[in-house]
């Protein structure tokens, strides 16, 4: 799991400038909102102006006449000030939307890129609720929270210059009593984020349950599990709401301070100003002007507490989104890559290692110095116990994980050397746990030969052949037949269903080595034995590493590989291991037990 | 033309009647978890009631400070109405801050209540619908409902209610002030009012058009992003990368753009909101200039009119911008309330039959099954399973083994006929006894986050380690567990990343050996057993299923050797029905299978 309760380390400027590079290209529109919303501040708080004017001027002299005017004035004013939001929500808008949308993006094909090992660790809803929630905070943050901020700091400044015209006593007052809000708003910093931070993770463990619960339906019900996990899930709840409400308390706390301050400094000044005009420092246009300028200055001075909390969450959010696109990848193209010349299909485990990279130096590694090779054309079946490191060993050779000592060889090169992209066009791989995505049945089986136009004949004849080798002759009988949606989003399959296009799909990429990891464990017996006639037709010419439980598996291959504590310990035809390994026959033929008490069963009954 | 439920959820064309159906059991939903916060609701209003009144005696006060209090000191050297004037001014802004952070707290209590009940209310629902509704309305939408919607939802109730109710307490203050002080300048904000009106209308009937279609991408977004990263092995091992970048960027721009069309509609609201506003205020400056000018009007109010003037459009911007909220909350309410009305097509009973210790005995009468009208997978069976019989199920895929197994499971309730345990209808069994008495092992063996020993206990909650490990030892599962890095205690990891396959499913035969059912269904549960732990779990299994009616589906013969009794299905009939030595030894379907299995062993 990913660490969740380190504390920032960097300020919140500094984090919060990592997102440049997706501003670089909307930069000029992001700076023009921001004069455009200085422009339009200043334009509201020359409306006082125009009130000192009008009040120490025609009103006092009684001259009505000159209202007139000077209420067009404030009129044109306020038609501007309106244009100017527009114009600053506009200008915001494709920024805003676009940063998001390509910072989803980037975060997407970095998970993408991202090892299994990541996602081993990761669960997909701490990352769903990156690249949701955190981006969408950012979003917003871009479209007026920065700019409110730094525009509300420049028109607090240029207001207080303004009130100091009328007054420096007044302005005076009216900053003192001011500068607890800062204090406020600083102290709130620290203690927002780290419990801001607690909630967004809180909220992406709960995230997890859900998906949980949810894929997980089956079991919950088979077992009658649901008020359990319901348990589970509200005792979850319940500490999420715990943490928002402390949350809450440090809000209401800023909130507090916020709104009594602005209001004794407009108590105080109210006092300081009639004393001032009573001593005949300050005209009574003057006074009103003060007010009615304090009165617009106050939203942006209420504003930055908010918009503090905000970009704090920002921050956080930000902080959450870069810790996944930080993550060093270590399996990753190579600078030079080689290519294979003549490929052939030669796959050679050269004194493998492999241990998790989290696992205690007290456990042994899970592959032990792995040395295996197989031949051009030939079949190799990987046999072993459960849990001897086969779908190890064959997520190896395709770069799902690398090696942690020693070398795998395609055709004499280290596929470390080999661009991801050509290592995979080269080997195919069918999982037993066949994954298939929400995409016509046609899509999922040509997934491995992106350089096929999906309409095409070419493509028809190589999806007919393949369905054909791996016995899905049901997919004729769907709605759409090829063309009908599977998955997530479409018609759900049987899980012999899914492993027969999931074996389809490896066949389908016409790689120069096949890795089957047990694909056809859901299959019935006559299912099974057709699927095997069709795969003796492909192997016959293909490299292929097969695990294998069954003696029906291993009868596909040329040779068998025994897999056993993390080392293969022999080599050989089924029949010679049979002979003479008696690991082998503990793994592979003890079902000969079980024939032998049927035989003797059909005797007594015969 | 009415939709229930989840129907319907995709579209954005929805006629008036649908669109009004649609509301109203949203507002039902949304009344239904108002009703227990009722009372703290009460006083949070009259919290924040008082706190805005204080709030707003402001520019009142100020106005009474310079009208009154300046010509006293002036006039007569008497500095006590303004004295007076400032301490009211202070004792109002110290009390209404106090309430308001009183408001503070206790609206977050109400919202997090809020939301804690709503959360608990679509876990415990999407619980309960059967699995007939998650294979149709798939995980990726059930998800986004409990995670994106609910988001939408807390958004609004942190901080877009506190703006709406404040908001609107703040007109409503300041319109009865004005009235009070200077009615002229009420009169022309209550000029302003119908255009507000107006164009409020009008943001509300397009933004929630647009705040629709923000949801509908969105959710899209979220099963494409769930889907490529549970599948990740499958993508890098096929080179989908590029591909799915493609769709997914797709799907992220059409949500990008609905968005920005969303938040456009805002764009052109909250300016023509402030144009209208300092209309108003040029208007009450015109008005009221005119009458300070010809001595009809103290300049005090005049100030006190223009504050109050530019405050009564302020909270309509902030209002509005909540209304952001507002409007994605809603439309995430009224999906949540789509999931809520889907009624479970497996209900609960409702005068449940106890049946504290069943002995498992099991018959299908008449029983009838079909997903659809044209998929009719049983069309008329019958079967008795006596109590303690060990029957495998056994026919080529799509024979109907697995409905059957469901049926009695009550995944799925028969379409006609009954389906009876120890001769209680499955309906009418009390589901807690249910669940106890039938137990099913299928081969997706899930693992849950969390060490080894929770995911056995899942079958007893409250196991002790030794019931844990009595129960992996029994299936043969203790060998690996012991050998995992921290034993029992291992963290099974995202999915169960690192138990492979076979471990699984030792797992959850470990769980089901710990849950001691009278009836126990194994759907394929050994498919993906190698040969040694296969055969260590049927030496479990032949003393766990000696006292007990248990339910084999398997496709490997070997497994059937240990059943009383085998029956061949084909096309949801019973072809074959007898003992395994008997079909053996007999020339049908199972003697050809098992020949055929024979072979395949050499």
């Amino acid at each position: 799991m990913p660490d969740q309760s380190t504390p920032p380390t960097r300020g919140t400027v500094r984090t919060l400038a990592r997102i440049l590079p997706f501003v670089r290209p909307y930069l000029g529109r992001t700076v023009t909102s921001l004069f455009v919303y200085v422009a339009l501040t200043m334009v509201s708080l020359s409306v006082p102006v125009v009130l000192q004017w009008i009040i120490d001027g025609p009103l006092t002299t009684g001259d009505a006449r000159q209202v007139w005017p000077a209420a067009g004035i404030v009129l044109g004013l306020g038609i501007a000030e309106g244009l100017l939001i527009m114009v600053r929500r506009f200008l915001v808008l494709t920024p805003s939307t676009h940063i998001e949308a390509n910072m989803r993006n980037a975060l997407y094909a970095k998970l993408q890129d991202l090892p299994v090992a990541f996602h081993d660790r990761w669960q997909s809803g701490q990352l769903l609720s990156r690249s949701m929630s955190d981006l969408s905070t950012i979003r917003r943050w871009l479209a007026f929270g920065v700019i409110l901020l730094v525009g509300n700091v420049v028109v607090i400044v240029v207001g207080f210059g303004i009130l100091f015209t009328w007054s420096w006593q007044l302005a005076l007052v009216f900053i003192i009593a001011s500068i607890p809000m800062w204090v406020v708003g600083f102290r709130f910093e620290h203690r927002y984020s780290l419990v801001s931070r607690r909630a967004q993770d809180q909220q992406g463990d709960l995230a997890t349950t859900v998906e949980e619960s949810v894929h997980g339906i089956r079991v919950l019900k088979a077992f009658g599990r649901g008020k359990h996990s319901l348990e589970n899930f509200l005792r979850q709840a319940e500490e999420l709401r715990g943490t928002e409400l402390e949350k809450a308390r440090s809000i209401a706390g800023l909130w507090l301070w916020l709104l009594l301050i602005p209001d004794v400094a407009f108590a105080l000044s109210l006092l300081g100003g009639v004393v001032l005009a009573a001593s005949g420092q300050l005209t009574v246009g003057g006074l009103i002007a003060f007010f009615a300028a304090a009165a617009v200055l106050r939203w942006p001075i209420e504003s930055i507490g908010w918009l503090l909390s905000m970009t704090f969450e920002t921050r956080t959010a930000v902080e959450r989104v870069f810790e996944v696109l930080d993550e060093p990848n270590p399996i990753r193209d190579p600078e030079h890559p080689s290519t294979v010349a003549e490929p052939r299909g030669r796959l050679v485990f050269e004194n493998v290692h492999f241990r998790y990279q989290d696992s205690p130096p007290s456990v042994p590694d899970l592959l032990d110095d792995v040395v295996l090779e197989v031949e051009p054309g030939e079949t190799m079946a990987l046999v072993g116990l459960t849990g001897s490191g086969k779908t190890t060993l064959t997520a190896l050779a395709t770069r799902l994980y690398d090696v942690t000592g020693g070398r795998v060889l395609l055709d004499g090169v280290d596929i470390r050397e080999l661009t991801r992209d050509e290592l995979r066009a080269r080997i195919a791989m069918a999982f037993e746990e066949a994954t298939l995505f929400s995409a016509s049945v046609r899509e999922n089986v040509l997934l491995g030969r992106p350089e096929l136009d999906l309409d095409s004949p070419e493509a028809d004849a190589v999806l007919a052949e393949a369905l054909e080798i791996a016995q899905a002759d049901f997919v004729e009988r769907l709605p759409l037949s090829a063309d009908t949606t599977i998955g997530e989003e479409g018609l759900s399959l049987s899980g012999g269903q899914r492993q027969r296009i999931a074996l389809a799909r490896a066949i389908a990429a016409r790689p120069s080595v096949l890795v089957l990891d047990d694909p056809l464990s859901a299959l019935d017996v006559d299912t099974e034995a057709r699927v095997e006639a069709g795969l003796r037709r492909v192997l016959a010419s293909t490299t292929a590493l097969v695990v294998a439980h069954r003696p029906s598996t291993v009868m596909l291959a040329d040779r068998v590989a025994l897999l056993e504590n993390g080392r293969i310990t022999d080599v050989g035809r089924h029949s010679e291991l049979l002979a003479r390994n008696e690991h082998y026959r503990y793994v592979i033929s003890s079902l000969d037990e079980d024939r032998e008490t049927e035989h003797e069963e059909q005797e007594v009954i015969a | 033309m009415t939709l229930a439920g989840v129907e319907g959820e995709d579209r954005q064309d929805y006629t008036r009647e649908e669109s009004r159906a649609i509301r109203a059991r949203s507002s039902r939903l949304l009344g239904s978890l108002l009703r227990p916060l009722r009372g703290r609701v009460v006083v949070a209003m009259l919290i924040v009631a008082t706190s805005t009144a204080l709030q707003t005696a402001g520019p009142a006060l100020i106005a009474f400070g310079i009208d009154a209090g300046l010509p006293a000191i002036l006039n007569h050297q008497d500095a006590m109405p303004l004295a007076v004037v400032v301490l009211l001014y202070l004792g109002a802004a110290i009390v209404g801050a106090v309430l308001m952070w009183h408001y503070t707290m206790l609206s977050a209590r109400i919202s997090q209540a809020f939301l804690f009940d709503l959360r608990g209310r679509i876990y415990r629902h999407a619980q309960l619908l059967s699995l007939e509704f998650h294979e149709s309305y798939t995980s990726g939408r059930i998800i986004a409902r409990q995670t994106n919607d609910l988001d939408s939802i807390r958004e609004l109730l942190d901080s877009g209610i506190q703006g709406l109710i404040r908001g609107a307490l703040y007109m409503v203050f300041i319109a009865a002030t004005l009235l009070f002080l200077d009615p002229i300048s009420a009169l022309v904000i209550a000029c302003s009012v119908p255009v507000l009106l107006v164009l409020t209308r009008w943001f509300q009937v397009t933004s929630q058009r647009a705040f629709r279609a923000t949801r509908v991408h969105s959710a899209r977004l979220i099963v494409k992003f769930v889907e490529t990263m549970t599948g990740i092995r499958a993508v890098k091992a096929f080179r989908a990368e590029q591909r799915n970048a493609g769709e997914f960027g797709a799907t992220n721009e059409s949500y990008r753009d609905a968005n920005a069309k969303a938040i456009g509609v805002f764009g052109i609201f909250d300016p023509s909101l402030v144009v209208i506003g300092n209309i108003v205020v040029a208007v009450v400056l015109l008005v009221g200039g005119l009458r300070v000018a010809d001595g009809g009007l103290a300049v005090g109010v005049l100030l006190a009119a223009l504050m109050y003037t530019r405050r009564f459009f302020d909270p309509m911007e902030e209002m509005a911008q909540f209304y952001n909220s507002y409007q994605s909350a809603s439309a995430a309410l009224e999906k949540i309330s789509g999931v809520l009305e889907e009624s479970p097509s497996v209900p609960d009973p409702v005068r449940p039959v106890d049946l504290w210790t069943a002995k498992g005995a099991l018959d299908f009468d008449d029983v009838r099954f079909a997903y659809h009208e044209d998929r009719v997978i049983l069309p008329d069976f019958e079967l008795h399973i006596p109590a303690g019989q060990t029957v495998a199920l056994v026919g080529s895929t799509g024979a109907g083994k697995s409905t059957l197994a469901k049926l009695v499971a009550r995944f799925y309730d028969p379409t006609d006929g009954v389906v009876r345990l120890d001769g209680v209808d499955l309906r009418d069994v009390h589901p807690k006894d249910l669940r106890r008495a039938i137990v099913m092992v299928t081969q997706e063996a899930y693992l849950f986050s969390g060490t080894v020993a929770d995911n056995i206990a899942l079958g007893k909650p409250g196991a002790t380690l030794d019931e844990i490990r009595a129960a992996a030892h029994a299936v043969g599962a203790d060998t690996f567990i012991e050998a995992l890095p921290q034993g029992y205690d291992t963290d099974v990891n995202k999915r169960g990343g690192r138990v492979s396959a076979g471990q699984r499913q030792l797992l959850s035969f470990a769980r089901a050996f710990l849950a001691d059912p009278a009836v126990l269904i194994l759907d394929e549960a050994t498919a993906s057993l190698d040969i040694p732990s296969e055969r260590l779990v049927q030496e479990g299994l032949t003393t766990l299923l000696a006292d007990r009616t248990a339910i084999v589906i398997a496709h490997r013969l070997s497994t059937v050797a240990i059943a009383d009794r085998v029956l061949v299905m084909e096309h949801g009939r019973i072809v074959e029905d007898g003992t395994p030595a008997e079909l053996i030894g007999g020339d049908g379907r199972f003697a050809t299978l098992h020949k055929a299995w024979r072979d395949s062993l050499v």
